[in-house]
């Protein structure tokens, strides 16, 4: 099943499928390891609209919430 | 005043002066793998090192003795990629072009993330060594790595070090040092040519973008390659859960982070005043009884010790001449104020060693704790979207956080933001809603003085212009603010000797750079005074000191003063004997007020010519209206 990063739920694992953004956030994220076919482990959503937390490559890293709309990861 | 380290010889990445670039080992690595501490071990320059990503915005140039000869070595800011994201990464790549040594300084916890970039800079044929650092982290969270292997397959030397111990750290200088400048070191001896990344010059067309002649890489063979690599060297061990990692986990947790944030701010704030209050009143401040009187505390010492021979002298120079004047200054019921007198010899020490420097010696040691320990981010990551709704960036807080401290740094800091406008609102807030240390000092020891009340007043006066300022500047203008993406390092204990280097750095930076402005402030208040220069100048500022804010007319100096050190000028309101209101009001328009000279300077220098000059008038603008509206309510 396929889901936007701001759906899936904290605790919940998942691989990048795709990542709907320009060049410049492509790179961004490819810079912190977040590149198609990536794992990835959603640790928390902050509340109020804030940051998606995930962990990475045994790595933590904090995505703006518009962001985490734009990658799509499978899951389950 | 801290970023002005290694001897002054650090550079703004947007002066970028290339002729000066040249260097024998440059320091390239990732964010936050430890550049800054291998840096200050290879050159015994210390500069400011910390647990979170973006510390060192500008590059620090040191020198190094070995083989003979001397060395200079330089740090770069740290960069994810060779493809720069920021203005200080960008400095990165134009200083790797001039160097002919590089050494790379990896994590090694996190071998994945940082290859590619070693991948990136094995592709520029430059002589190159890469250090794998926080060797001893990785033998603990059960990360074994194969170096033989490793440096087989990458083709250049690889050692293991411990930057923040040292250990490692001569092995790596010796290979260092063996590498033969300018001759590139052969790619994969690995015998698997088809493992070679794919090299793409900028004039190909493809995903690899040109920029400056440098030569760019196919990004999905990089991690690929990178994929590969640590797959054959890299072996990982399960452990359990370590309490560090229990708190990690509370700490981004929504609901208990915001209660696990609220505390450490909350506790932060309260050890600052806790441990300042104790260096300047003693045990007798902090527990309010009388009977545990210790003699102790900087205020008990000015007045025993020094109190005696200052008031002989006194009398030697008689009170009411200048020479009197000058080092004593005026006498308060017949006794010398250290606060009040204003001379060279009495407030002239007094303020920046009796008030000042406690209070910045207990801020910078919270704030160190806070920095070393990995906490920043966090918060910057639980602000984030309370910060947008305001116009800001999460990251923004932590030059704020600095510009607590002194103004200077946190101004420099703003360059981890990465748009202009972020930069541009984050300095301007800084420089008129965010008090420094020393005069949050002077605030705290006069105006606590009438209570909690008037203190709490000025610091939520302060809170609500920050608000109110970022607010408006929001909606002039639309431009897309970019969105928080941040690697959350994981916690550590802070060393001790990394925290005691790093405090000392930043106090010594106070008294070596401070300590003269002070005595000069103090020096031309008694010559304007003296000269009664003061009268023509309050004619001249008359309608806004006094009706707009209803001070009294000789508020006009220290308000100039405060241009060259704000917290002898709030020193000089305190003998102007204000009410309250006064005292309140007068607080506020200082913190806002033009800002001192460092920072002057510094924001001319960040901001540009017209950023500097838009960023005046909206402070002007700020302080007129603070100051008339506090006037109007309190």
């Amino acid at each position: 099943m396929e889901k936007l990063l701001t759906e899936l739920k904290p605790g919940d694992q998942g691989t990048v499928v795709a990542i709907k953004g320009g060049r410049g956030m492509q790179s961004r994220l490819r810079s912190l390891g977040l590149v198609e076919g990536q794992t990835l482990h959603k640790l928390s959503a902050l509340a109020w609209g804030g940051p998606v937390v995930v962990e990475v490559k045994r790595t933590q890293v904090a995505i703006g919430r518009g962001m985490a709309a734009k990658i799509l990861v499978r899951c389950g | 005043m801290q970023d002005r380290v290694a001897e002054g010889r650090t550079r703004s990445a947007a002066q970028r002066p290339r002729k000066h670039l040249k260097n024998d080992i440059l320091l390239v690595g990732q964010p936050n793998v430890g550049k800054s501490v291998l840096f200050s071990h290879l050159t015994g320059v210390r500069t400011i090192a910390s647990n979170y990503p973006g510390t060192t915005v500008s590059y620090a140039m040191g020198r190094m003795r070995g083989k003979g000869s001397t060395l200079i070595v330089m740090d770069a800011p740290g960069t994810y990629s060779l493809e720069p994201l920021d203005e200080a990464a960008r400095v990165t790549v134009d200083l790797i072009d001039d160097a002919k040594r590089i050494i790379n300084v990896v994590d090694s916890t996190h071998l994945e993330r940082h290859l590619p970039m070693t991948l990136e800079l094995i592709a520029q044929k430059k002589p190159m060594v890469v250090a794998l650092n926080m060797s001893d982290e990785a033998r603990h969270r059960g990360i074994g790595i194969d170096v033989e292997r490793l440096s087989a397959e990458l083709g250049v030397p690889i050692v293991p070090i411990v930057a923040l111990s040292g250990e490692g750290v001569k092995q790596l200088v010796d290979t260092c040092l063996d590498l033969q400048p300018q001759q590139p070191p052969i790619l994969n001896q690995s015998g698997h040519p088809g493992h070679h990344p794919h090299i793409q010059h900028p004039s190909q067309a493809g995903n690899g973008s040109a920029s400056a002649g440098h030569v760019h890489l196919d990004r999905d063979r990089i991690w690929q390659r990178v994929g590969e690599l640590v797959e054959r060297v890299q072996t990982l061990e399960h452990h359990h859960h370590s309490f560090t990692e229990r708190l990690e986990e509370i700490s981004i947790h929504p609901l208990w982070g915001s209660l696990f944030a609220l505390v450490v701010i909350s506790l932060s704030f309260s050890l600052v005043r806790l441990i300042g209050e104790f260096l300047i009143a003693g045990a007798v401040g902090i527990v309010g009884a009388p009977w545990v009187e210790l003699p102790f505390g900087t205020e008990l010492l000015f007045d025993k010790v020094l109190q005696p021979p200052l008031m002989r002298l006194s009398a030697l120079l008689g009170p009411g001449s200048f020479l009197h004047r000058l080092f004593i200054g005026t006498l308060v019921d017949g006794r010398i104020d250290f606060m009040q007198s204003f001379g060279i010899l009495t407030s002239g020490i007094f303020i920046p060693l009796g008030v000042v420097l406690p209070y910045l010696l207990s801020f910078y040691f919270v704030l160190s704790l806070l920095e070393d320990s990995g906490y920043l981010p966090r918060l910057a990551v639980f602000l984030d979207s309370f910060m947008h709704r305001i116009g800001l960036h999460g990251y923004a807080i932590i030059p704020t956080l600095l510009g607590l401290g002194c103004n200077v740094p946190g101004i420099m800091a703003t360059r981890i933001l990465e748009s202009r406008r972020q930069r541009f609102i984050t300095a301007t807030l800084i420089s008129v809603a965010v008090p420094c240390a020393a005069l949050q000092a002077m605030i705290i020891g006069l105006l606590g003085r009438r209570g909690i009340g008037p203190v709490l007043v000025v610091y939520g006066t302060l809170f609500v212009v920050w608000l109110l300022i970022s607010l408006i500047l929001r909606f002039t203008s639309r431009e897309f603010q970019p969105e928080l993406l941040v690697e959350i390092p994981p916690y550590r204990l802070p060393s001790a000797r990394a925290l005691a280097a790093k405090m000392w750095l930043r106090i010594s930076g106070f008294v070596r750079e401070a300590l003269p402005i002070i005595l000069t402030a103090i020096v031309a208040v008694n010559v304007l005074y003296q000269l009664d220069l003061f009268t023509y100048l309050a004619k001249f500022a008359e309608p806004v000191v006094t009706r707009v804010w209803g001070m009294p007319s000789e508020a006009v100096v220290p308000l100039l003063v405060g241009m060259l050190r704000k917290d002898v000028a709030l020193g000089l309101f305190a003998a102007l004997m204000l009410t309250s209101k006064q005292m309140i009001i007068g607080s506020v328009v200082l913190a806002m007020f033009f800002p001192c000279v460092a920072t002057f300077v510094v924001l001319f220098r960040e901001l540009g010519f017209k950023g500097g000059l838009k960023s005046i008038g909206i402070m002007l603008l700020a302080v007129f209206l603070t100051g008339g509206a506090l006037n109007l309510i309190l």
